[in-house]
């Protein structure tokens, strides 16, 4: 199989196999700690870390890991890999450390990590496999914080509270408060409310590719038909 | 050869689903000219609100979907929603409520899943639930009956200018769930507006929902086991849990029976064709336990009353109540379900 070039790991990551919108993968951190934008946030970072390093072991052990036992060995490099973040977010963000929680040990079990070790990792070079982890993430990590932001916008009336939590006291005053004197929407919030933004984010991402497709035949279509005439015989010079 | 002998004039059946959902729509006139007696025009200020929300909601969504507009509006469908959504809120709730519950009951509720027949949890109690977690505090004002005027209560509901400070009262459930001391003699005593039995206000209209959804049984629009298995498995519940008057009572079978959305829901929400139980077997397992949840909700849950949720649950259990109780083909041999013991 021919390594993919950057272009089609970028496309790939970003949109076609989005990883949360297209592949669905990762669900329980998607759901469970977008109910606010810092939230959200401090856990895609974390995801990312874990990816983009747990891919380049990943893809330098390929060589000498059995395959029988690799799955086996690939979550032992994840596992040790959240670790490290888990501590890291317990020396410098001790707050958003408490209240990730369990979400943060749970990166080792995250799909998207093991899917992309196990499925690109495994199979392609260091460099080809750390840039996959970036886009990865980085898909992964938009729409987690595209739907925190939504849930907390809609939850509270503003986006980007407590952003201290993650980038210290320079961050105390990011609050955007875009609708002064709302009442708070709870269901956005609640668990309920990551279920409906994530399904409106998958149907919007839907029409978009729908409206896509739609054009390029379109455009197909319209290219000039160069003869019409049947051919039975040879070529007629 | 056996011809149908049958002798003009030959009437043509015209929409049934419209002509089903009118004569729901009639039905539910006790209840509001009942709500309108007792709470003042919030109901009717309401039930105009809510229809023209649904109904814009409805087109706009039926434009997106590229489906015949008025061809779906026409089956009245969505007004049914609209009333009994209307119906189960609080008269006086602020505009915005009435928006945001009739918009996730069409547009959530009915139309995402493909619209009338289509939809496996009753719209209107979907909006309602959204709404009574997201703003429990709107959603728990009921006024006390014959106290707000027509002008306090439009300003009320446009957010102009608000009510005075305490028009909202706790209605017989609420005063039941968060009693403490009082024995129901003297918490009867205490609040001369609720009346008899389940309070002067829910009394009357629970009557009066009866006496509509008595008329759509006498029209066959549907058969008795769906209220009656749910009003049976709430008053046995209430029955068996019936510990006296005192102060821990949960409230006797006659209270329940006649209180809170009892009547509305036996009637016009655990019937709905389309999210509950299909065969009549099955309607009835589907009516006794919402009537068992409502129960156990009222008396052990968090919410006073608990139609809404009990619906929602059960509406979750219809397709597996449908499987078991598929009626057995003429012809055929009962098939056997699920798993045997002993094989």
């Amino acid at each position: 199989m021919a390594s993919p070039s950057y272009r089609e790991i970028t496309l790939n990551g970003l949109w076609k196999n989005n990883p949360a919108l297209v592949q669905l993968l990762g669900l329980c951190p998607l759901l469970g700690v977008s109910n606010s934008a810092v939230n959200a946030l401090g856990l895609a970072l974390a995801s990312a870390m874990v990816l983009i390093c747990s891919n380049t072991l990943v893809s330098l052990a390929r060589g000498v890991v059995n395959t029988a036992v690799r799955l086996p060995a690939f979550v032992m490099i994840i596992a040790a890999l959240t670790t490290c973040i888990e501590l890291l977010m317990q020396a410098f963000t001790y707050e958003l450390y408490q209240i990730l929680g369990i979400f943060i040990p749970l990166i080792t079990t995250n799909c998207v990590i093991l899917g992309r070790a196990d499925g690109f990792a495994a199979k392609n070079d260091p460099a080809r496999s750390a840039y996959d982890g970036l886009i990865m993430g980085l898909g992964f990590g938009v729409v987690l914080v595209m739907i925190g932001a939504l849930r907390e916008l809609f939850g509270t009336g503003a986006v980007f509270a407590n952003m201290h939590l993650l980038f210290g006291p320079m961050a105390a005053n990011w609050q955007l408060t875009l609708i002064p004197e709302y009442k708070g929407f709870l269901l956005a919030i609640l668990p309920p409310g990551a279920f409906i933004v994530l399904g409106l984010l998958i149907a919007g991402k839907n029409r978009i590719d729908e409206a896509l497709a739609e054009r390029a035949k379109a455009q197909q279509v319209e290219a000039p038909v160069q003869s019409r005439r049947v051919r039975v015989t040879g070529v007629i010079e | 050869m056996a011809l149908p002998r049958i002798t003009s004039p030959h009437a043509k059946g015209s929409n049934r689903t419209q002509q089903v959902m009118l004569q729901v729509l009639l039905a539910t006139v006790p209840g509001i000219l009942a709500l309108t007696w007792l709470f003042g025009a919030g109901t009717l200020i309401n039930l105009l609100w809510a229809s023209a929300c649904a109904l814009g909601f409805e087109a706009a969504i039926l434009v997106l979907r590229k489906r015949p507009v008025l061809f779906f509006i026409k089956d009245y469908s969505v007004l049914v929603t609209a009333v009994l959504l209307a119906l189960a809120l609080p008269p006086y709730s602020p505009w915005w409520l009435t928006l945001v519950a009739t918009g996730f009951a069409v547009v959530f509720g009915k139309q995402l899943y493909g619209g009338l027949g289509q939809n496996p949890f009753n719209p209107a109690m979907l909006g309602y639930v959204v709404v009574l977690i997201s703003f429990p505090v709107e959603m728990t004002s009921w006024p006390a009956p014959h106290t707000v005027g027509l002008l306090e209560g439009l300003q009320q509901i446009l957010g102009i200018a608000n009510l005075p400070d305490g028009w909202a009262q706790s209605t017989a459930l609420d005063a039941l769930k968060i009693n403490k001391s009082l024995t129901m003699d003297e918490l009867w005593a205490q609040n001369s507006a609720f009346g008899y039995l389940g309070g002067a206000a829910t009394e009357a209209v629970n009557l009066a929902f009866l006496a509509g959804g008595l008329y759509l049984l006498h029209k066959h629009l549907f058969t008795w086991h769906a209220p009656v298995g749910m009003l049976a498995g709430l008053a046995v519940m209430s029955l068996l849990f019936w510990n006296g008057s005192g102060s821990d009572s949960n409230g006797s079978p006659l209270f329940h029976l006649l209180t809170g959305a009892t009547m509305l829901g036996a009637f016009f929400i655990v019937t709905d064709p389309v999210s509950g139980a299909t065969s009549n077997l099955g309607r009835l397992i589907f009516g006794v336990g919402v009537g068992v949840l409502v129960y156990v909700i009222r008396a052990w849950g968090g919410y006073p009353d608990g139609v809404a949720f009990a619906v929602l649950l059960m509406n979750l259990a219809a397709p597996t109540i449908d499987y078991y109780t598929r009626p057995r083909t003429y012809g055929h041999r009962k098939p056997t379900r699920g798993f045997k013991l002993g094989e």
